[in-house]
Order: C-alpha cells, then structure tokens, then sequence
C-alpha cells in the first residue's frame, strides 16, 4: 500500500519532470490538489475583487474613449475570473463553496486591491503598475504543470497587454499635461508603486510553499525573481512619464546587471493581509451586497428554467 | 394534478437554491468556418439559452469564434485515465497501419 503509493507520487513527479501537463481526471498527491485550490481560487478572487476599485471611475472617466476602455478592461477582468473559477472547479470543488470562501473572509485575494482609488490617475496607474506586476506574474504561468490553469492563462495573457497599455496612456497623456495633471500622476505612481511590489508576494525566504511549487511546476519563478524583473522593466518606463519611483535606493548595480531597490514595507504588507487594509472591509462588503443582492435573479433563473423544461416534458407528452 | 406538481417544482426549487444553483456547462468554441469545435472551459447558467449568452460574453469577447456549443457537464462521459493502457496499447503493436510499414523502391512515384 505504502510502496503504491510511492510510486504514484515518483510516476506523477516524472510527467511533471517530462514537461507533460496533469490533467483533471489523472492522479495526483493531494497536496498538489490543495496548492491549485489555494492559488487558482485566489487568483480568480483576485480577478473578480480587482473589479472594484477599476469600476468606480467608469463613470467618471473623462470622455468616451477612456470609458469604453475602462468598461471593456474589467469586463475582461470579470472574464478571467470565471476562466479561473472554471479552472479550479475541475479540481473538484464547486463554485458555491469558493464564493462562500470569498465572503466569509476565509479565501485572501491580492491585497493591492484593498487600497483605495482616489484620482483619475489611479487607474493610469492600475494598468500600468498593477497590471504590469500581474503579466509578470501570470506569463509563466502559461505553462503551469496543471492543463485546465496553464489553458485560462493562456486566455488571460493574451488580454492584460491592452490592460496595461490602456493605463499607460493615460499616465503619458498626463505627463503632457498640466503643471496639475503631472502632480497628479507623480502623486498615483507615490501611492501603488510599493503596493505593487508587494504584489509578488513575501521574500523568498519567508515563501515556504515556493519550492514545492517549483518542484511541481506550478511556479517558474521566484517572488523575488519576478520583483526583480518587474524594477528592472519600470525603471525605464518610468523615465517615459517623467516620474519618478518612490525609492531612494534604486539604483543600476553594474555587477549584477539589475537595479537594486529599497527593503519593502512587510508590516505593511501583513497588516493588509490580514485584513486592516484601507478598503478591506468595503471590499469584502461589496461583494456580499453583490451576492445577496443577485440572490433573486438566480432564484428567478433557476425558476424561469424549470418551467420551461416542465412545459417542454408536457408537449412531449401531449405529441 | 396541475398543483401537485407546482408544488413539487417549488420545494425542488427551494432545495436547489440552498445549495444554491445553476449547473455547470462545458463550453466548445468554432473559431472559424473550415475547423471543429474546441473545448474552450466551462461556465455556470440557468439553462442552455443562458449558457449559451454567458459563453458569448465569457468566451469569444474578441471574435474567438462564430459557433458555440454548450453540453452540461453532466450529461459528458469521459474515459479514465487509469484505464488508459487498456484502451490505447492495443494500437500501438499494430504498425502495420502506418503507410511506412510498406517497403516499397524509392523509385515508385507518387504513391
Ligand atoms: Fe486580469
Ligand atoms: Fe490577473
Ligand atoms: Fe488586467
């Protein structure tokens, strides 16, 4: 017993080793079912969560062009999250019990968007940064060992590249603005530019889960890795808006071929995680009201189908 | 009659809603004219007319297709995986249905 079950785990590290994708119905250790559930219901929370602080400037938003942009953007970003939801309810948990997760507060969901969305050019600063820090995280993911998760990446990827240069748009178009438009992106940048580094998550140091998730090729990259990657790519794109990162300590460092950058707030980090951040709590509220709100439609629904289906078995009968 | 069954509909509707509600379907997607439906994922609605509208939204936001099929997943039978030596070895002594199983000269043309 103990022996089968050795090899099952060694068969199933080797299809992983051999780059062939698991897909739902194959053998799998638990632990690798569990990771999935985590990560992919996370993300999808994430996704639809991340709605939220996008959608309060749709109406907002200062002429048509931009609000078409905006509506079509998280109308993507609800699309991702149903991929992933889609994604994680072949691993055999279903729908329900994941947004009972959400709204209970037991599920966490990026933390960047507990923050709040104050000017317009928070949301230049959205597609950019907070887009960005996503693509940098969701490209490897495409070839994540789990199929059904590496396939709704595939889908999402194709789609945040408009995300990301909608935002930028915005921010240059700023940038080429008034003395108050600039004051105004430089002050957007100031407020999500560590929050998005702390979107790659904690140092890997304090990651246990990550070598796990790189033996079973869920992960590809490190948290550091990625947060490397992305200082190094928005060094430069900063010097396009003229802004600057609010950081003192970034700097080239010759030897290593990167930029260093300064020690990241954690405390600040944790604290937001654990559910003190600025919009926590108005959040996890929208969402409920959401929920229950909709409550009627979906019983509506399901009513308006059954009888439907009824008067179909009667004329069947009737013929 | 007529009310004994309305009432059953309802206590079924009640019990469903608890556990809240609308099934799961799979979605198949035709991208274009010439090729055959692909399995894009899957999506929950009331009933197919729904599943087919939310597919709409949820799968082809950009022209990704211009058929959709949609099948509760229930209603799919999949073959298992443990099962799989059993289904596919059979084919794989069986070369002999490979065109290169035929030793025929170089010199034959168009064959
Ligand atoms: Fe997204
Ligand atoms: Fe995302
Ligand atoms: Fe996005």
């Amino acid at each position: 017993m103990k022996d089968n079950h050795i090899s099952l785990e060694d068969k199933f590290q080797a299809t992983i080793d051999a780059e062939v994708k698991i897909e739902p119905k194959d053998w799998m250790p638990d632990k690798y079912r569990k990771t999935l559930i985590r990560q992919i219901s996370q993300h999808a929370h994430s996704e639809i969560v991340g709605m939220l602080p996008e959608g309060r400037w749709i109406t907002r938003a200062p002429n048509l062009r931009r609000k078409v942009a905006l509506l079509a953007k998280v109308q993507d970003e609800a699309g991702h999250g149903l991929y992933l939801y889609s994604a994680c309810e072949t691993l055999g948990i279903d729908r329900d019990t994941l947004f009972e997760q959400l709204h209970s507060g037991k599920a966490k969901y990026s933390s960047i968007f507990n923050y709040p969305t104050i000017s317009w050019a928070d949301i230049g600063a959205i597609g950019w940064l907070v887009d960005g820090a996503a693509i940098m995280n969701q490209v490897p993911l495409c070839r994540c060992s789990y199929g059904p998760y590496a396939r709704a990446m595939v889908r999402v990827c194709k789609e945040e590249s408009f995300h990301q240069r909608q935002g930028f748009e915005i921010l240059l178009t700023l940038s080429r603005g008034t003395d108050e438009q600039k004051r105004m992106l430089q002050n957007a940048i100031d407020r999500w530019w560590w929050p998005s580094m702390m979107m790659f998550g904690p140092s890997d140091g304090d990651s246990p889960n990550t070598q796990q998730s790189m033996k079973w090729k869920i992960k590809r990259f490190t948290n550091d890795e990625l947060r490397q990657k992305f200082v190094d790519v928005c060094y430069e794109q900063a010097k396009v808006l003229n802004v600057t990162l609010p950081d003192p300590d970034i700097k080239w460092n010759e030897e290593r071929g990167h930029y260093d950058f300064g020690e990241i707030n954690w405390d600040e980090f944790w604290n937001v995680v654990k559910g003190n951040g600025p919009c926590n709590k108005q959040r996890l509220n929208a969402r409920r009201k959401a929920w229950e709100d909709g409550a009627w439609v979906r019983e509506a629904a399901v009513a308006y189908a059954e009888k439907k289906a009824a008067r179909k078995a009667n004329q069947t009968k009737v013929a | 009659m007529n009310t004994c069954a309305h009432e059953h509909l309802n206590t079924f509707t009640q019990q469903k809603n608890m556990k809240s509600n609308w099934p799961l379907w799979e979605v198949f997607i035709r991208s274009k004219q010439g090729l055959s439906h692909k399995h894009v994922g899957s999506l929950h609605a009331a009933d197919e007319e729904m599943a087919i509208q939310n597919a709409r939204d949820v799968y082809t936001r950009r022209n990704e297709g211009i058929s959709i099929w949609v099948v509760e997943s229930k209603h799919i039978t999949a073959s298992n995986p443990d099962e799989s030596e059993s289904l596919y070895d059979p084919a794989n002594d069986k070369v002999y249905r490979h065109p290169t199983f035929y030793d025929l000269p170089d010199s034959l043309k168009h064959i």
